[in-house]
């Protein structure tokens, strides 16, 4: 494995082998001394486009943890686009002798895109719509460590799966473990066609919810009601909001999920949030986990 | 200096030749076609080759004013004379736009020394705004054959319907890149579940096939002559089939990007492969093929979209749209349609010459007969060609094909009598 792009590419093998080694990874973030030598002397580049907290905090944890130097470049897209073009920004950072590249943009194909001239290993941390690939990773940790096992699970994503890259590759992962997957939300945001997906399609979320063993909300955009997608936020609550009640209509031991930031009162109720079937808090530190077993396998030689 | 043809097979349908013969040019004129022995004359030796009226690409995009970085109007016509074509006509999408007669008189003037005839599209709105008309009749009379607002469709139905029925004074067609914007949204790929995968903004045939169902009632209502571009989807290419059938008078072309890709390609994220219409599905690609075949298509024009490589060379999203076309497009047709019995030599003589010359109205285009000019284009249909980006005479080198191995090529291409091209 030389770079993470998707996980639609990524065979089943290898995204056993990732969580495999993110487990005994999960170890070493619970020891007092956080640190061990795997990537001393390697560099890190996040090179981040979009505003983001948490991931890009993560992969610096988790290559700090790792020993790596690692250094952030944020920008926006358009003060990059108005002078220097991104293989220009990525060529320049190559010359400072970088080991790997986290890229995250709103462009989707552009992790892919690095890799035509980049000689460094590149990790997409979410491009456009397209791809999330450790975010999927670390959903599958989660959910490894809460049941036991990636199989014959159902796992029902709720919200905007249009626009989420997210709600794909947790799509294409629980598909590769052989998990069904339902995808529920209004039909503007998941359009008929989506039906050509391995998963299944319910507008009806109660339904959807039978059942399940796993809920994935997405957060909710909310820009959306700008663009036609929706009629208000009030009308999405009422028919999408993942409540104290619709929650019962799952299994009994259930987890809900979801990548964050949440929007408290949209797309989860308070008492869900906040509820010990939430797994949300242990989805961030698993985060640091599959990322630390990411770069390790990337940059550690044997992977 | 006079140029003897020897022994080349003539394809020429629009006087219904089909066979061996010589042809004798002389003062830019073809003199004689028959046997013909000629003393001091240059003589090319085209037994087995393949001699066609000069081919016409009627869907072409300089950047001459503007970006002559990405094609110049000489270099534009190094491309099409390279490619086999004798004549395209050029898109009004410049900067400024061509939507003014002096902005006419410039392309006009500028294509004098240029290898190949360069006949100037005027846009139908002044800055191709869509609201209201250009001056048409002053830059039919500086040489415009046709009218268009290219890239921007017309939004404004009734502005549309006024320009047609303007035309109907100038008698030259609208050519119509038809699509309803609001439904595209700006997408960058087709709308399918293939490309959701990639999470690329769609642009649904829907916004296509829209478009086209408005043009072609508006061509019937009004009667002017409406041209439907670039078609790239079965439905809007039912449409247009529908509406032949009810004698509505429209026409059509398909890019031989639409003939030969599909959207699968964009699993890459290749700018190369960005265009629009863009690249459909399978089944889209299969019913163009079928309309190739049956007669829907009149014309296939290569919507030849130059852009400099520091341009394209950027995240798909930030690429502009549009590929080149002029030096592949015959190989490629003859490889996969002619050289594969799809089609005829005679069909790819009206798709390629004798229907463009027709829609646009050229005179002494689209025809091999003594006493017409000299516009020639001879393809050997045994020479095997890489495509090789680094080799075009564009500036560009923004192709979808780069690496395909074809076979025929365009070996000679003559303009008026004079040999612009030659690689026999």
């Amino acid at each position: 494995m030389r770079h993470l792009l998707s996980i639609e590419e990524t065979p089943r093998e290898e995204i056993e082998r990732i969580l495999e080694v993110g487990r005994t990874f999960l170890e070493i973030s619970r020891r007092p001394i956080k640190k061990v030598p795997v990537l001393r002397g390697k560099t890190v580049v996040n090179l981040f486009f979009e505003p983001s907290t948490r991931t890009r905090s993560s992969f610096e944890i988790a290559a700090k943890r790792l020993s790596a130097d690692v250094m952030n470049f944020s920008a926006s897209v358009s003060s990059v686009r108005k002078g220097e073009s991104l293989k220009d920004t990525v060529l320049n950072l190559e010359a400072m002798k970088t080991d790997l590249i986290v890229i995250r943009h709103p462009s989707p194909g552009v992790a892919r895109f690095l890799t035509t001239f980049c000689s460094s290993s590149v990790v997409n941390a979410g491009d456009g719509a397209h791809e999330h690939p450790t975010q999927a990773l670390l959903d599958a940790l989660t959910v490894l460590e809460q049941k036991g096992r990636l199989d014959g699970l159902k796992v029902v994503i709720v919200g905007d799966i249009l626009h989420s890259r997210v709600a794909r590759s947790d799509l294409f992962l629980f598909h590769k473990m052989d998990s069904s997957v339902v995808l529920s939300g209004p039909p503007t945001l998941i359009p008929p066609y989506f039906e050509a997906w391995p998963a299944e399609i319910d507008y009806d979320l109660d339904r959807a919810l039978e059942g399940a063993d796993v809920v994935i909300m997405l957060r909710l955009q909310m820009e959306r009601m700008k663009g036609g997608f929706l009629p208000s936020l009030r009308e999405y609550r009422e028919r999408y909001q993942l409540t104290k009640g619709r929650l019962g209509l799952t299994k009994p031991d259930a987890i809900v999920m979801h990548p964050g930031p949440i929007n408290r009162g949209i797309e989860l109720s308070h008492e869900v949030a906040d509820s010990s079937r939430s797994v949300i808090l242990d989805q961030v530190e698993k985060g640091v986990a599959v990322r630390m077993a990411v770069l390790s396998l990337l940059l550690g030689g044997e992977a | 200096m006079r140029i003897l043809l020897k022994e080349g097979r003539v394809v020429s349908p629009a006087n219904r030749i089909d066979r061996v013969m010589d042809i004798l040019i002389e003062d830019g004129e073809i003199k004689e076609m028959g046997e013909i022995q000629c003393e001091n004359c240059r003589v090319y030796n085209l037994e087995r080759k393949v001699v066609f009226p000069g081919l016409i690409d009627m869907h072409v995009h300089f950047r001459e004013p503007g970006r002559e970085d990405a094609e110049s109007i000489d270099s534009g016509a190094d491309a099409a004379a390279k490619g086999g074509f004798v004549a395209v006509a050029m898109m009004p999408n410049t900067n400024p736009p061509i939507d003014d007669p002096l902005r006419v008189r410039f392309v006009v003037e500028k294509s004098r020394s240029a290898k190949v005839f360069i006949f100037p599209v005027g846009a139908l709105t002044k800055g191709r705004k869509g609201q209201e008309l250009a001056e048409l009749y002053l830059m039919a009379r500086e040489g415009a054959v046709a009218f268009s607002d290219d890239g921007s469709p017309v939004e404004n139905s009734l502005v549309l319907r006024r320009g047609l029925e303007y035309l109907l004074a100038i008698d030259l067609p609208y050519l119509s890149h038809a699509e309803d914007l609001q439904l595209s949204q700006e997408g960058l790929v087709n709308e399918s579940p293939f490309t959701a995968r990639l999470g690329l903004r769609g642009r649904p045939w829907v916004s296509e096939a829209v478009g086209v169902s408005r043009d072609v009632l508006l061509a019937e209502f009004t009667g002017a002559k409406v041209h439907i571009q670039h078609v790239s989807s079965r439905r809007a290419l039912d449409i247009i089939k529908e509406a032949k059938d009810r004698g509505v008078k429209v026409t059509c072309e398909v890019t031989p990007h639409h003939l030969f890709l599909d959207e699968r390609v964009l699993e890459s994220f290749d700018p190369n492969f960005k265009m629009n219409p863009p690249l459909r599905t399978p089944e889209d690609r299969e019913a163009l093929l079928r309309g190739v075949k049956d007669g829907t298509v009149d014309v296939i024009a290569t919507d030849h979209a130059p852009h400099s490589w520091d341009d394209k060379e950027v995240e798909f999203d930030a690429a502009p749209f549009g590929v080149v076309g002029l030096e592949t497009a015959v190989s490629l047709v003859w490889d996969r349609l002619v050289h594969r019995r799809v089609i005829s030599p005679k069909r790819f003589a009206e798709l390629l010459s004798v229907n463009p010359a027709r829609i646009l109205g050229l005179r002494g285009f689209g025809i091999i007969e003594k006493g017409y000019p000299a516009h020639i284009t001879v393809v050997d249909p045994k020479k095997e060609v890489t495509v090789d980006r680094e080799s075009f005479a564009s500036r560009s080198r923004n192709t979808p094909f780069h690496g395909w191995r074809l076979k025929g090529a365009p070996v000679l291409t003559i303009v008026e009598g004079e040999v612009v091209h030659s690689a026999i």
